[in-house]
């Protein structure tokens, strides 16, 4: 089996898996990173999301070969930063409820916001149109959107 | 305060713990359980350690629902606690001390109100005694204040430093209960203790268990109910790298593997033959056929007062309809898992469910094992909706587990998870109504054909409303396929059909739609009074624009009652649009208001997606949908704009989970009617119903 060298949340990991083998899956059982969800392994509801070089990505589509030369980042990454103005609106608005699908609707609001700092609702709405939540946390997702691109600032 | 008197004080325990801790136990009671049962064991521990931490443990099963920050905010009321001292832990399961643990029903906090009062009462009473026994001072001098027992002389101590001395004294028979208006935990918006984990994806929900040398499975089911295999192709799976057995289970052929990934693409080389069985030629149309024909010979009445069949027969008006509802799935955003370590005398599970004693006791029954030699760990849900009160995700860990002796993660894929739920059933309703000159109610008659009369799985309830004669008759069906409880259960599919009636009815006798359910409520005041309190906050009379319908309903469940009024707009093509969702919630007193808000639009949102997307369709015995494609949920930007509103209320505590779901379809489709004039019988709504 192949060896693949990944950097993942900006340190090494070497794995030995399948190339066609999803990123999602050597993250979570090669790699105990058990953050990022997997759901539906089609990329139809964005759990998985994970950022290849800053762009929001579905792992359970993604072969790891294709994200060997990236720049991974997952949500243990992101939360390494308390301080991450998305994580303190997301628990300023209080957002989860089962909480299963919230790490990949964060990386994907992330890598949104990266792009787009000042975002109108539609905005939001067409950026975040394809994670799914069967809580219906949507509202509340939003609303910790508009605080971290405010800055935190209510 | 009220004094409350602890007759039965064998119900709290404390216990002195090492360190110079206080620990409290007292028992939390689950949907039908009795009051005081025989064996008492506490399943609830609040644990003061001497560093002032507080910890809760609670034998619940969180899965969004917040009860996690609830039954805590209740204990720390009366505690008297600082609440950033509080932190909550989940207990594990013991197969027998705790007496029922399913969480259901929305009961966790309706069904515990007092206890939980009670208990952190009863420690603030014993803190009280150990600082006046410290200080040799008046017990009346001294009273609680945020973590802390203060003296009116000024002097303070904190609950850490008087734990040892306080595990020590007697439980108290009787404690006072704080007044309610001096609350200032209940009924404030404090967030809930699982967020941050939730956020930095630490959070362990089932699919994140890892165990030292666990395996992965994953098991390839006959797609047509109750069909068995009749062949397949081990050797070819286990040419896959990574997969390491194929063994058969009950459910079917188990693919094991390194990785899960590997597991997945082991059974797509598993080339199964099938034995489907009897239920191989039946499809949607023929069940409906089936349900339909059944229900000409009547059914068994299930509830009824005076004579039904001839106030008809008399009645100057008469309303017939037919209401359909198909079968509906979960769709749970993790998909059914468990963990399990088999050993030759006991056995380790880890397993997101709601009722983790019906997977010890099917593990027990499976290896042959006391109950006693079956730990269940409970962890976190990625959703339960009733999904995970049953067992069968569990009892699959345990067979491949017991076959290969080594610890195994058995994962369902999003396609397994679709087309072998236990769906909410499939209903066929004949509904009548009679009415006199004036308009007044005279007669009501439900027929009901399904798989599940009433109960556990589908409603079948008398109306609401003052009809002086009624009568529900229920068929039961059998179907093949596998039915169980959908979040609010009976209510969330009778709450739509009988709320659209009610208007059908209303319309018939040229009367206001919310008026006529108002004058008819005189029996269900709390009832009638949060239909009152939605009308006035939506405004009920003030007139839409054009191409605009709003529509109202009104259903107790649970405990509560719900009221909802919706308003939309329809395009010529059939495009419907929600405009906005007010909705009104008398639960009694609310301990988070912002929980009940987030249970309110959950709730709201998984009835949408049933009314406007969800079908299970059955097509030569097996489920056409297969994931998130073709079993749709309501997307970010599908959201309509919700408003909610609690009553005030001095009725007893009620529930919050499932109580705003069952209004929300009947709303909306009482909406479309008044903006269309097309009476929607039939879910999910479809486009092609509303064009005009």
């Amino acid at each position: 089996m192949p060896t693949f060298s990944l950097t993942i949340n900006g340190k090494k990991h070497t794995v030995d898996a399948s190339p066609e083998m999803p990123l999602l899956w050597v993250l979570r059982d090669l790699l105990g990173m058990t953050g990022t969800k997997f759901s539906c392994g089609r990329g139809l509801c964005g759990s998985c999301t994970v950022q290849l070089d800053g762009e929001a990505t579905r792992s359970c589509v993604t072969a790891v070969e294709y994200a060997a030369d990236k720049k991974i980042t997952t949500i243990e990454g992101l939360a390494e930063n308390k301080r991450e103005p998305l994580l303190q609106a997301w628990i300023e608005e209080d957002v989860p409820q089962c909480g299963f699908c919230q790490p990949g609707h964060i990386m994907t609001a992330s890598s949104f916001l990266a792009t787009n700092s000042n975002p109108s609702d539609s905005d939001i709405d067409s950026a975040m149109a394809m994670n799914l939540c069967r809580c219906g946390t949507y509202p509340r997702m939003k609303r910790a959107i508009k605080l971290a691109a405010r800055g935190g600032k209510q | 305060m009220k004094t409350l008197n602890v007759t039965r004080r064998d119900f709290i325990k404390v216990t002195a713990v090492t360190g110079g801790g206080f620990l409290l136990g007292f028992r939390l009671l689950s949907n039908g359980e009795p009051a005081s049962p025989a064996d008492f064991a506490p399943n609830v521990f609040v644990k003061i350690a001497a560093d002032n931490t507080i910890t809760i443990t609670v034998h619940r099963s969180e899965m969004g629902q917040g009860v996690w920050t609830s039954v805590p905010m209740i204990v720390a009321e009366e505690l008297e606690a600082d609440w950033s001292k509080v932190t909550i832990e989940q207990a594990d399961a013991h197969p027998t001390k705790y007496g029922s643990q399913s969480t259901g029903g929305s009961y966790s906090i309706r069904g515990n109100w007092e206890k939980l009062r009670n208990a952190g009462a009863t420690a603030r009473e014993m803190f009280i005694t150990a600082a006046a026994n410290q200080w040799k001072a008046d017990r009346s001098a001294c009273k609680a204040e945020k973590g802390y027992i203060v003296h009116s002389s000024g002097k303070r101590v904190s609950y850490g430093e008087l734990a040892a001395a306080a595990a020590q004294l007697p439980v108290p028979p009787s404690v006072p209960l704080k007044d309610e208006k001096d609350f200032r935990i209940i009924g404030t918006r404090l967030k809930k203790l699982d967020t941050p984990s939730k956020s930095y994806g630490t959070a362990v929900f089932g699919l994140d268990v890892r165990v030292p040398g666990m395996l992965f499975a994953s098991i390839e089911r006959c797609p047509v109910f109750g069909g068995t295999a009749a062949s397949y192709d081990a050797a070819n799976a286990k040419a896959f790298p990574g997969v390491i057995d194929v063994i058969e289970v009950k459910s079917g052929i188990a693919v094991v593997a390194s990785n899960t990934w590997a597991a997945f693409r082991g059974r797509e080389e598993l080339s199964v033959k099938w034995n489907e069985g009897q239920w191989a030629n039946q499809s949607s149309a023929s069940i409906r056929k089936s349900f339909m024909e059944g229900l000409e010979s009547g059914g068994d009445t299930i509830e009824s007062a005076g004579d039904a069949e001839s106030a008809m027969a008399n009645a100057a008006n008469v309303i017939n309809a037919v209401y359909d509802a198909p079968f509906i799935a979960h769709q749970t955003m993790e998909p059914m898992n468990c963990t399990a370590d088999v050993k030759t005398d006991r056995c380790e599970i880890w397993a997101p469910t709601q009722s983790p004693q019906r997977i010890q006791t099917d593990a027990a029954e499976i290896l042959g094992l006391d109950k006693e030699k079956v730990t269940v760990h409970v962890t976190l849900m990625g959703g339960g909706f009733g999904r995970r009160l049953y067992s069968d995700y569990g009892n699959d860990a345990v067979e491949v587990s017991k076959a290969i002796g080594k610890p195994v993660q058995v994962v369902w894929t999003r396609e397994d998870d679709t087309r072998h739920d236990l769906y909410r059933p499939m209903t066929y309703n004949i509904l009548k109504a009679g009415i006199d000159k004036s308009g007044n109610p005279v007669s009501w008659i439900h027929r009901i054909a399904g798989p599940s009369s009433r109960g556990l799985v589908v409603g079948g309830s008398k109306p609401s409303y003052a009809f002086p004669n009624f009568k529900v008759e229920a068929k039961i069906l059998e179907t093949g396929v596998p039915i169980g409880a959908w979040r609010s259960v009976g209510p969330s599919q009778n709450g739509w059909i009988m709320e659209s009636f009610i208007d059908e009815i209303a319309h018939l006798a040229k009367k206001d739609p919310f008026e006529y359910r108002r004058s008819l409520l005189s029996n269900a005041p709390r009832l009638r009074r949060t239909l009152e309190f939605v009308a006035e906050k939506a405004n009920w009379k003030k007139p839409l624009p054009r191409g605009w319908g709003k529509g109202i309903a009104c259903v107790e469940s649970f405990g509560s009652a719900c009221a909802m009024v919706s308003e939309v707009s329809v395009d010529s093509d059939g495009t419907l649009t929600i405009q906005r969702i007010v909705a009104a919630i008398d639960c009694g007193p609310v301990v988070n208001p912002d929980t009940v808000e987030a249970q309110m639009e959950g709730g709201i949102v998984y009835a949408l997606s049933a009314m406007l997307k969800d079908e299970i369709t059955i097509e030569k015995g097996r489920v056409r949908q297969e994931s998130y494609d073709d079993y749709r949920m309501i997307q970010f930007d599908e959201m309509p704009k919700i408003e909610v509103y609690t009553v005030p209320s001095t009725d007893p505590v009620g529930g919050i989970g499932e109580p705003g779901l069952p209004p929300a379809a009947p709303s909306v489709c009482n909406a479309i009617f008044a903006a269309t004039g097309k009476r929607i019988r039939k879910l999910p709504i479809r486009p092609d119903n509303l064009k005009s």
